[in-house]
């Protein structure tokens, strides 16, 4: 049973030129995306940076509003919904974001921080039972009470992210929404947060959406991954299966350009090349640029990749072979 | 002989670096040694807060305006002491001898200069060319880091670029008086993946071409395997294991360097929880007497509070320093 679902989403952000008239063609930055997300799984959403993973996000968490598409959670409408009844599914999707930091208000202190969504979601609570809750969240997420009263800016990035997290969680949400949680940490403060997150997970029955463009990160949590590429989903698939054998091209260059483990894996410096390009294809497969199997029929594809249930799909006329 | 014994290679010796705080200068980075060579790779390696930027950067003196003062040692090159130097050659030197590419290209990049300009002054404050020729050895250095339509590139302006040419284009201003020595801090980690393997692909191309000695900055041990030669590893202010590259990754022996190895996610089965350093890098300032790893380090002894060298533990030049492996062995203390 799917907790969230989205469909077909679509978002243009308008680009105007100085004098307010629209500057060229534009790209979509969500192109037709669908995704599902079921209880208590992991959906992790990889790509570069201009791909649509964070907007995918956005549009789900309702912060900006899809051109087109829908989001269900629970059965119902999230996109339709607003005033009182948007506030009250509200808390049923909460977001982590990269930068604590930024996310966290520098002038109030982690006990109202932390409090706040309860104000919010459970007006029948007290400052104290407020308190009180905050306090057994960030517990449970590695801090101790004496963070209550301090500010953000006293804190090491770990455990602002750590913060971030109780933040999130003290409502009792059902999806978490993660967009690259622990890649502005260091390795060793990331692995404590990927173990805690993993602990909350199954103490909570939590359903992750973890925007990442890190696959070490991706493998070690995702149960799905959808592979995105300039707005649209290009490959779908269970975590084993698609890092064991990717089908899309680009998946597949993603899975290269991983950083290597050991000096002996190690190939010779290579004078630049001019495969080396950057760019999407404005129409048909956006990746063709860039792909060394493209062939003239890949002018023609417009195909659409939808990450749910267990399927394996990807959007080529060329796949590699599995 | 009356000549001065001048090798080539630029020299950091025992160096102590200080930071400002309300509370007056803290100190930052202690006894920092490694030498870089013409032709090598040097990783250094470590978590943020341990020293490796303010190393880095002390090489050219670039914290002093920032209040970073040096404590104690030298930075020689070909044995003149950079921090002696006048206004003048410290200019020559940074950019000339020694240049850098930083982390962030969008900040290193002057938005309102077009790439030509920059580049063309770049080359011109070191080398004696007119313009023309400036000019030309621009779209030269561009090509040579793989940007295509040179020409056409140098009338740009840096927001017009992608990350991954921006940085391309440092690397080729870099290059621009044709440097020894080049300090490469964090030179991948804002860049996507598929656009770091060619950066390092083209650094680790230009580095052998050019016979540069190269200075790696970095946090990810993935940079290290891929361009060093050899490694040194900071932790809190200091270097705590050194040695050849493969030394350190076939058998890393200081319990800091295999406890950071070992919790990288890959490392590890998908799921499984991943093995953590428990607490936090400490404060400049706050480290423990002695070994400055011991209060997070399952193997601490009582020895651990006292002075430890770098050679505490050595094997074929591999340095660790940590009493529990120089007692023991390397293969007793298991990480």
């Amino acid at each position: 049973m799917s907790l969230l679902t989205a469909k077909n989403l679509r978002k243009v952000f308008g680009r105007t030129g100085f004098w307010g008239k629209a500057a060229g063609k534009v790209m979509p930055a969500v192109d037709d995306v669908s995704l599902e997300l079921g209880e208590g799984e992991t959906l992790a959403i990889v790509g570069e940076s201009g791909s649509g993973k964070s907007t995918t996000a956005r549009l789900i968490m309702r912060l900006i509003e899809p051109d087109a598409g829908s989001v269900e959670m629970m059965g119902e409408d999230f996109t339709a919904l607003s005033g009182k009844t948007l506030r009250r599914m509200r808390r049923h999707i909460q977001m982590v974001f990269q930068d604590p930091f930024a996310s966290l208000n520098p002038r109030m202190r982690i006990a109202e921080t932390v409090g706040e969504g309860l104000r919010v979601h459970q007006p029948e609570l007290s400052a104290a039972q407020r308190r009180e809750r905050a306090a057994a969240m960030l517990a449970r997420c590695g801090l101790d009470e004496q963070v209550l009263d301090r500010y953000p800016h006293q804190f090491s990035g770990g455990q602002r992210q750590r913060i971030g997290i109780a933040r999130a969680l003290v409502v009792q949400p059902k999806v978490l929404v993660l967009d690259e949680p622990v890649s502005a940490l260091d390795v060793s403060v990331q692995a404590q947060i990927l173990n805690l997150l993993r602990e909350l997970q199954g103490e909570f029955g939590l359903s992750y959406l973890f925007i990442s463009h890190d696959l070490a990160v991706i493998r070690h949590i995702a149960d799905r991954v959808a592979v995105m590429f300039a707005g649209r989903i290009v490959e779908h698939g269970q975590a084993a299966d698609l890092f064991a054998a990717p089908r899309h091209p680009y998946t597949a260059s993603l899975l290269e350009a991983r950083p290597i483990a050991h000096p002996s894996e190690r190939n010779g410096g290579s004078a630049p090349n001019v495969r080396d390009r950057e760019g999407v294809a404005p129409e048909g497969c956006a990746f063709r640029l860039r792909c060394a199997h493209a062939r003239e029929d890949c002018a023609t594809l417009d195909a659409r990749v939808a990450a749910v249930g267990d399927q394996r799909e990807y959007a080529c006329l060329h796949p590699l072979k599995s | 002989m009356g000549l001065r014994h001048t090798p080539a290679m630029l020299e950091v010796r025992q160096l102590s670096l200080a930071v400002p705080s309300p509370r007056g200068p803290l100190p930052a980075v202690s006894d920092v040694s490694f030498t870089l060579q013409p032709g090598r790779v040097l990783g250094l390696v470590g978590e943020s807060g341990c020293g490796k930027t303010l190393t880095a950067q002390a090489i050219l003196r670039l914290g002093e305006h920032q209040g970073i003062v040096r404590t104690g040692g030298a930075v020689l090159l070909d044995g003149d002491d950079v921090f002696a130097m006048d206004e003048l050659p410290l200019r020559r030197m940074r950019g000339g001898r020694v240049a850098m590419v930083f982390q962030e290209p969008m900040t290193a990049l002057n938005p309102v200069f077009s790439i030509g300009s920059q580049m063309t002054e770049v080359i011109r404050l070191h080398l004696k060319l007119d313009k023309a020729a400036a000019r030309a050895r621009a779209v030269q250095l561009l090509q040579d880091v793989g940007l295509q339509d040179a020409e056409e590139l140098l009338s740009r302006y840096p927001d017009e670029l992608s990350g991954g040419m921006r940085q391309r284009v440092l690397i080729a201003m870099a290059m621009g008086a044709d440097p020894d020595y080049i300090i490469a801090d964090e030179p991948t980690t804002a860049l996507d993946v598929s656009v770091q393997k060619r950066i390092i692909r083209l650094l680790r191309h230009l580095q052998k071409k050019r016979n540069l000695g190269m200075l790696l900055v970095t946090h990810d041990f993935g940079m290290v395997a891929e361009l060093a030669d050899d490694v040194a590893v900071m932790y809190a202010g200091e270097i705590v294991e050194s040695g050849s590259v493969s030394q350190l990754f076939d058998r890393p022996a200081h319990p800091y360097t295999r406890a950071l190895m070992g919790c990288r996610p890959g490392v590890s089965e998908p799921g499984e929880p991943l093995p953590v350093i428990a607490g936090n890098v400490p404060n400049p300032g706050a480290w423990a007497e002695g070994c400055r790893f011991a209060p997070r380090c399952r193997w601490a002894v009582d020895a651990c509070r006292q002075k430890i060298p770098l050679d505490a533990w050595q094997d074929k030049g591999h340095l660790a320093r940590c009493v529990c492996v120089a007692a023991v062995g390397r293969d007793e203390v298991v990480a």
